[in-house]
């Protein structure tokens, strides 16, 4: 692997009792969409803006391209692109200006021109910031992000509150992003985005690493049951279920029959891998005729449940009331 | 991303690099929200304005003053010209300025500057300049409509004049800075500048300009930043001698204001 590009290791942050980051440590190689992913409040943020050099580590190290950020911030803001979770702009000032004016931060800036067409912006450069949706304002942070021509861009919280149209076209510009060589860090709360989008990632809970890995690397080091789940009509619930139970009981690869709360007639049965080859010939036999079958697959809410022991439930965050002014 | 041979190379910026396009990008969304720049401008022409034309007396000559005093053969409402010039001082400063860094603030757009490699530093300089050349123009503005419509004579002492118009400024933009420093949110910023913006007003003679001031109102007055610049122009404009307590008191603020609030300033 090449020499990576930003190391963590060890960091702490608290804020007054509450400790936010608790030990994290993490490398990410260059090239990579490396993702944070955890609950509101697992210190995602504090991560990210401490290891960006935007906050004080209470301990720990951070290390971006070689330079100490915490001790010599300024030495990362021209190779450092950040948006932020919680920042908006003038309402008056257009996507052209904001992005004209960005531009002239750096020392080597990338073409304003060029990177709205890249975030489909070109339409709306004359558009003030307070006129655009709220999907056109996170295009627009990732380009202020992009601005400079960075090396790594911090996102945080990028698709929190759009659509899920919005949302999709927004990963494939992550992906159209990274296409063009840039390190991305990718924060997220979206189980599903840092599994469509990262190639690694950490799993944070509580301001701890619980997980780390490629998604698919962490899926399958989960343990190997698998789940089929079958669904009846009101007619034939009732013996399919017997049935599936007397299964359960008699047969080497079936662990378990569970009724789903929600839908009526779905019964889940786990077992082994060889699981569904249990199931068929059973149903078949009895001459019981599911309306529907499939097999679970199983997602990064299975790990996290696996190393917390916590279902994953993130609520969307609540709009920040008044805690920005002690942010240190 | 990869390094090309052509691109110049990483520099390590000094925090102000894009600072020129900075102060006129604030500028020009500055003005688009029509009411900061028309209240820092117009405000104190429209209160002089009102006072000479609405208030009965005040352009007829002065004839119950002793005929040896300062004051004998001028209308009162140049006698109001300093307070009104004062009042040209303190409201940028005090009512425009710290809202505007207290919304960014709150907005987050310092925060997100200190991501960048410009300071956010730049953006409160940015409105420190737009709010004085404001104040400048109110200023010229209202001298401009003094001379035209009332007559105004002409400073006794231009220097004194312009000194103790330098040393309020100063004065005032150390306060407003403060208030923006410490105010936590726009609503915030404007209940502490509004709650000093008038007493001030009152203290710099808005009520009871020059020769009608209550000497209680005087004597307090000339220990607040307005007070002492109304004095020190009315002494320049149409007394002889130099109002040296009030310059020195206008120093002591600035010299006490701008270090605490550089010190207080809150970034996010
Ligand atoms: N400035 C602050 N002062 C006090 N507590 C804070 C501050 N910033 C964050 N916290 C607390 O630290 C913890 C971690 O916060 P952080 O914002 O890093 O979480 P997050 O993982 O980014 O959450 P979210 O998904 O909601 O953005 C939370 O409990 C939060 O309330
Ligand atoms: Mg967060």
């Amino acid at each position: 692997m090449a020499q990576p590009i930003v190391e963590v290791s060890n960091l702490r942050k608290t804020y007054g009792d509450k400790v936010a980051v608790d030990g994290v440590s993490f490398t990410v190689q260059p090239g990579e969409i490396f993702g944070i992913l955890g609950p509101n409040g697992a210190g995602k943020t504090t991560t990210v803006e401490t290891l960006a050099g935007l906050r004080h580590a209470d301990g720990g190290s951070v290390t971006v391209l070689g330079h100490d950020t915490q001790r010599d911030p300024a030495a990362v803001k021209d190779l450092l692109g950040v948006q932020l979770q919680e920042a908006t702009l003038h309402d008056k000032i257009t996507v052209g200006e904001v992005l004209q004016l960005f531009a002239g931060f750096y020392s080597r800036p990338a073409d304003p021109d060029e990177l709205l067409a890249l975030l489909d912006l070109t339409e709306h450069t004359d558009k003030q910031f307070g006129r655009l949706s709220g999907g056109q304002k996170q295009r627009l942070s990732i380009a202020l992000a992009l601005v400079g021509n960075p090396e790594i861009a911090i996102l945080d919280e990028l698709t929190t509150g759009l659509d899920p149209q919005a949302r999709r076209s927004t990963w494939e510009l992550v992906e159209r992003v990274r296409a063009t060589g840039v390190t991305i860090l990718l924060v997220t709360h979206f189980m599903d985005e840092a599994e469509r989008l990262c190639d690694r990632l950490v799993v944070i809970d509580a301001g701890r690493v619980v997980a780390e890995g490629t998604p698919t690397g962490l899926i399958d080091g989960l343990d190997d049951e698998r789940t089929v789940v079958v669904r009846f009509g009101a007619d034939d619930a009732g013996r399919a279920r017997e049935r599936l139970d007397r299964l359960a009981a008699e047969h080497p690869d079936v662990a378990r029959v569970e009724e789903l709360d929600g839908t009526p007639g779905e019964i889940a049965v786990s077992g082994t891998p060889r699981v569904l080859f249990a199931v068929v010939p059973a149903l078949a036999e009895a001459d019981l005729v599911p309306e529907d079958v499939r097999t679970v697959t199983r997602t990064l809410e299975d790990v996290f449940l696996a190393v917390t022991g916590r279902t994953y439930a993130p609520q969307e965050p609540e709009p920040e009331l008044t805690t920005e002014g002690v942010r240190s | 991303m990869t390094t090309t041979t052509a691109a110049p190379a990483r520099r390590r910026s000094s925090g102000w690099h894009g600072f020129r396009r900075l102060l006129t990008t604030e500028t020009k969304v500055w003005m688009r929200d029509f009411a900061s720049p028309f209240f820092g401008i117009v405000f104190p022409t429209i209160i002089l304005l009102g006072v000479g034309y609405f208030i009965p007396g005040m352009r007829e000559t002065i004839t119950d003053a002793p005929p040896d005093s300062v004051w004998f053969g001028l209308t009162p409402i140049a006698t109001f010209l300093p307070t009104v010039l004062a009042m040209a001082v303190g409201t940028a400063s005090l009512t425009v300025m710290p809202v505007t860094i207290a919304t960014y603030r709150e907005k987050g757009v310092l925060r997100r500057l200190s991501t960048t490699p410009m300071r956010p530093q730049g953006i409160v300089a940015s409105h420190l300049i737009i709010n004085m050349v404001t104040t400048l123009v109110g200023i010229a503005l209202a001298l401009v409509v003094a001379e035209l419509a009332f007559g105004v004579p002409v400073p006794s002492r231009l220097g004194v004049v312009l000194l103790a118009m330098a040393l309020g400024l100063s004065a005032m933009f150390a306060l407003g800075m403060l208030v923006a420093a410490v105010a936590p949110r726009p609503s915030s910023a404007n209940a502490i500048a509004m709650s000093l913006y008038f007493p001030m007003l009152l203290l710099a003679g808005l009520w009871t300009p020059g020769p009608i001031m209550p000497d209680l109102l005087r004597d307090i007055g000339q220990f607040t930043p307005l007070g002492a610049a109304a004095q020190a122009l009315t002494t320049g404009w149409f007394e002889s001698g130099f109002p040296m307590l009030q310059m020195v008191v206008m120093v002591v603020w600035t010299v006490v204001l701008l270090p605490l609030a550089v010190r207080l300033f809150r970034w996010s």
